[in-house]
């Protein structure tokens, strides 16, 4: 059951520095090696104004020493997302106009990572995201609102109030969630059978 | 095609500067006129002699006292006439006649806080802004850049009406506005409204980009006055008309003088609404305007008469 994409499905580009006169850099495992790569375009002075924040899988030290070979400002090394992103919320409280976030990871991390930022002010064009690693999805139930992480499957039941759903492209950067629908309200019990699609 | 204009009186001048009047025009028949908000601007019409010319000018009444629209006119004794007529010509009573006001400056209602930078006259959106977040009880400041006080039409009333929200740089006091240390320490979420010389929203915006404030936070007042030029003449190529365009007029006000009138908005550049196609050209087409692009006026396909203009041989409009 595929769905034609539409508006609001996230676009992600790739992470580049841009003028800024403070860098916020977000990353899960995935994304870390993102900014070790963008840090091959970066002018020197860069990670003077930088603060990298890094969330789960990053606290291998693998993910960890090119991170820390980068000298950044300030570096917080985190174990789980939440904490990566109450993190960035202490820290975008108190930053100004011409701070620069950058994300990247998965569709989960960049989006509760923008979630957070838009909440704090940050505009759009104030945030560079880049996808990596795997293409699980966080999805809300339509009808119990229940958060689900790491989806990976089309349909896939929801983990509140058990319908099946079908995982829509449609998002909403609010709730940083893309909406499940119910498959099989019509005559229940005849959703397909759940298929790997996200990963 | 535009709504219908509004006829209204002038119901009180004020000299503000020697250079600056402030006109209330309120409606012919009484009532309400159409709301606006911050950032809105009118066209008002003026018979002077044959010419009828259309200026736009900002409302900086606040928006929420629709009995009467307030603008500020600056005198330009070398524009084209439309301020020299409404500062020796309207005095209290006289009838003229407004299009519906609209807004190509809007304020961004998402914004955390609205910093607002005026130079000289461009202070008069601004003080319809400033109006509105004072109502709706939105965070802003005003920064005020003129040469001197004398200068500063409005800043008085301004400082007394705002307080601490209100600050004045004047340049012949030694206190330039410094663009780049206001705009280095705003809080995330500010955005940024720019009205005045062209030189100064350059400025202002070149200092927000180098800081890294992303486009969406940077506004800027992009209608202008048409200037003068040189007399051309434009063929119409529906009717087979010439129309001549002379120095003080703008293209689009000799043809509705013509009787073939192009549908118009911002009459300054801005918003496209006056977009006319070109058939043929020998010469060369001088845009002035904000709303084509470099490929669009490289083709030569596209001109805006409201502030653009054409010397050459001859030029034929698809009209």
């Amino acid at each position: 059951m595929p769905e034609t994409s539409i508006k609001s499905r996230p676009v992600y580009g790739t992470l580049a520095p841009q003028p800024g006169t403070r860098h916020i850099l977000l990353a899960d495992g995935d994304g870390a090696a993102a900014i070790v790569d963008l840090a091959r375009a970066a002018p020197p002075e860069f990670f003077e104004r930088a603060h990298i924040i890094t969330a789960p899988a990053a606290g291998a030290m693998a993910v960890r020493a090119p991170l820390r070979a980068l000298a950044p400002a300030v570096l917080d090394e985190t174990d789980r997302l939440a904490a990566a992103l109450s993190r960035l919320a202490e820290v975008l409280a108190g930053a100004g106009m011409g701070t620069r976030l950058y994300v990247a990871g998965t569709e989960g991390t960049i989006g509760q990572a923008m979630q957070v930022a838009l909440d704090a002010g940050v505009e759009l064009g104030a945030i560079a995201t880049e996808h990596r690693g795997s293409r699980a999805r966080r999805v809300q139930c339509a009808h119990c609102k229940t958060f689900i992480d790491e989806v990976t499957t089309q349909p896939v039941a929801c983990s509140g109030c058990g319908l099946m759903l079908f995982v829509r492209d449609h998002y909403s950067r609010r709730l940083a969630a893309f909406q499940g629908v119910c498959v099989d309200a019509e005559e229940p019990g005849s959703a397909p059978t759940p298929e790997e699609v996200f990963t | 095609m535009s709504a219908p204009s509004i006829a209204v009186r002038v119901s009180e001048v004020a000299a503000v500067t020697p250079l600056v009047k402030r006109f209330r025009l309120e409606p012919e028949s009484g009532g309400r006129l159409p709301a606006f908000s911050g950032g809105a601007h009118i066209a008002v019409e003026m018979q002077d002699g044959a010419h009828r010319r259309r200026n736009a000018f900002s409302l900086m009444g606040s928006p929420s006292d629709t009995t009467g629209y307030v603008i500020g006119v600056r005198r330009h004794d070398n524009g084209r006439g439309g301020s020299r007529y409404m500062h020796e010509r309207v005095t209290p009573g006289t009838m003229l006649r407004i299009a519906h006001p609209a807004n190509l400056f809007p304020i961004d209602g998402r914004a955390r806080k609205h910093l607002l930078l005026a130079g000289g006259i461009g202070i008069t959106p601004l003080v319809a802004m400033a109006e509105q977040f004072a109502r709706d009880g939105q965070p802003f400041e005003l920064h005020y850049a003129a040469r001197s006080p004398e200068h500063a039409a409005f800043a008085d009333e301004l400082l007394e009406r705002f307080g601490p929200a209100v600050h004045t740089h004047f340049s012949a006091q030694g206190r330039r506005l410094a663009c780049a240390s206001l705009l280095a320490e705003q809080p995330l979420g500010t955005h940024l409204y720019v009205c005045g010389p062209e030189t100064l929203m350059d400025e202002a915006f070149a200092s927000a980009r180098a800081l890294g404030w992303p486009e969406q936070s940077l506004h800027r007042e992009r209608f202008a006055a048409p200037a003068r030029g040189l007399p051309f003449a434009v063929r119409l190529a529906r009717s087979g008309r010439r129309v001549d365009v002379g120095a003080d007029q703008s293209m689009l006000e000799a043809l509705e003088a013509a009787g073939a009138p192009v549908a118009s908005l911002c009459r300054g550049g801005a918003c496209g609404q006056c977009e006319t196609r070109v058939l043929a050209c020998d010469g060369t087409l001088l845009h002035a305007d904000h709303y084509l692009s470099a490929a669009e006026r490289g083709a030569g396909g596209k001109v805006m008469p409201c502030v653009s203009r054409f010397a050459g041989r001859s030029l034929t409009l698809d009209l």
